[in-house]
């Protein structure tokens, strides 16, 4: 664990890798809950976790080594089903990437438990973590102008659902049946970090299931 | 509609509605936002009476003009410009009673970038996040004036309003940004740092209310691979590749991949707001710290 230097009410801590990164958020927000911890946001990311609006960072900086939060459990964190076509434009490129027909690319996605890393990007967009790594794909190489809203896509180690239309470089595998960011809505971010998400296929692509 | 409402007579460069932001949902990918030049708007908000928190009106270099259906008290901060009410001239940074019916113009700024105009009661659009603020980066929140547009106000409080001028800062002939060693610092060579605190920028016209980009020489990097994406704060100076600083304000986002080489004390980013491009820039670096 590393903790730099952020400005003078932040501090940016710095973990080894992503599931150490989930342990101190879920350690962090547990702390801010019970009242030991006054911080206005906790950010994680690929594998920090921004705290600002600290009143002593330097304080903050010598407590939390002494705290090892708990690795997180494999069923802690909600967990939100998201109903997804897998009718994406990337599909076969994906699938012929992992060495897969396109069906059974989608039956493997389908399967995988994900978790929300962190957010970023946009309002609600959640880079999700679960593919076992040698399912990393790369991002297209020619981003499109705009990606519609409900876009599931792969880029790297993460999978993301697009809340709303946008540029995008990510290989779409599918599109969701359900809305990821609602302003008027309570709470208006389908998904926050931490959450557990599963993928139901309301479409598969026919062919083999290998 | 009541006469709690403006209309947008004209709307200007870029126009919008702000309060103090939606800061505490950066976790989500939501920007903080809010005024630029928050002392401006606060004390925009307190020569009407209404509370910091109230929303108000952020102009960027020419102004705007808006008519009041029922009288209304306002009050114009930030950088001066000439104010009219039906073409008279009335008080900068001074609260001014508009009559019902009556254009209250805004005109083109004489220093500095943003001004702020206030009303009793505040702007009243529905919140976002709790926020009324304009995001121009994720696009929360209401969007920019336009012409014809019609904006609500709040009921105006009780409280009566202080008399009389309020000093405020002059917009910067010279930026000075002091700032402290940021999380990526050592992403630099020694000889990049050390010329972060000493050389002379200028603020870019390509500047925003996501960033105040810089001119001048490029920070050279000791690493070159590729950073994951990380949390950032408010003044976070972010390098991107080009080597020009970037200093990040109120719509900037909430993680990036960027080394941040600084972090800028947020008390100067009201002057940074009203910096004009073209305007000198110096990094004042603490030491240890």
């Amino acid at each position: 664990m590393r903790c730099l230097p952020a400005g003078a009410h932040a501090l940016l801590v710095e973990l080894d890798d992503g599931e150490q990164a989930a342990a101190l958020h879920a350690e962090l927000l547990r702390r801010r809950g019970a009242g030991e911890l006054r911080a206005t946001e906790i950010v994680p990311a690929a594998r920090t976790v921004l705290l600002d609006g600290l009143d002593d960072p330097a304080a903050l900086a010598a407590r939390l080594p002494g705290w090892q939060p708990p690795p997180v459990a494999a069923a802690d964190g909600a967990l939100t089903e998201i109903p997804v076509r897998y009718d994406g434009p990337d599909l076969p490129e994906v699938a012929a990437h992992w060495g897969l027909t396109p069906r059974a690319a989608a039956l493997l996605h389908a399967k995988t438990v994900f978790r929300v890393a962190f957010c970023g990007f946009a309002p609600g967009f959640g880079y999700l973590t679960g593919l076992p790594e040698r399912y990393a794909v790369p991002r297209r190489a020619d981003p499109r102008t705009a990606v519609p809203a409900g876009a599931v896509g792969l880029a790297g180690p993460y999978t993301g659902v697009y809340p709303r239309s946008s540029p995008g470089g990510w290989q779409l595998i599918g599109t969701a049946e359900c809305v990821l960011w609602d302003a008027q809505r309570s709470p208006a971010a389908l998904l926050a970090p931490g959450m557990r998400v599963r993928f139901v296929p309301r479409y598969l692509p026919p062919g083999e299931e290998r | 509609m009541s006469d709690r409402a403006l209309s947008v007579v004209r709307a200007g460069a870029l126009t919008t509605v702000q309060d103090r932001g939606r800061a505490g949902h950066a976790h989500l990918g939501v920007p903080r936002s809010g005024a630029l030049d928050a002392p401006a708007a606060a004390l925009a908000n307190r020569l009407v009476g209404n509370p910091a928190g109230a929303a108000v009106l952020e102009t960027t270099l020419d102004g705007c003009a808006l008519r009041p259906r029922g009288t209304v008290l306002a009050a114009v901060t930030g950088a001066p410009c000439p104010v009219r009410v039906d073409g008279r001239p009335v008080a900068w940074g001074a609260p001014v009673r508009v009559p019902a019916g009556a254009l209250l113009d805004l005109g083109r700024v004489t220093a500095g970038v943003r001004s702020y105009v206030s009303f009793a009661g505040g702007v009243a659009v529905d919140p976002v996040l709790a926020s009324r603020s304009t995001d121009l980066l994720s696009g929360l929140g209401p969007a920019p004036l336009t012409d014809g547009a019609v904006l609500p106000l709040g009921p105006a409080g009780t409280a009566p309003p202080p008399r009389g001028f309020a000093a405020q800062p002059a917009p910067p002939a010279e930026l000075l940004l002091r700032a402290r060693p940021g999380p990526r610092a050592d992403w630099f060579t020694p000889a990049a740092l050390a010329l972060l605190g000493r050389a002379r920028y200028r603020v870019s016209a390509a500047s925003n209310r996501i960033g105040l980009r810089t001119e001048g020489p490029p920070l050279r990097r000791a690493l070159t691979g590729e950073l994951p994406s990380e949390g950032l704060v408010l003044g976070a100076v972010q390098v991107p590749p080009d080597g020009r600083p970037v200093v990040f304000l109120a719509d900037h986002p909430t993680t990036g991949g960027y080394p941040v080489a600084a972090v800028v004390d947020t008390a100067d980013l009201a002057a940074a707001a009203q910096a004009v491009p073209g305007t000198p820039v110096r990094f004042l670096m603490a030491q240890g710290a």
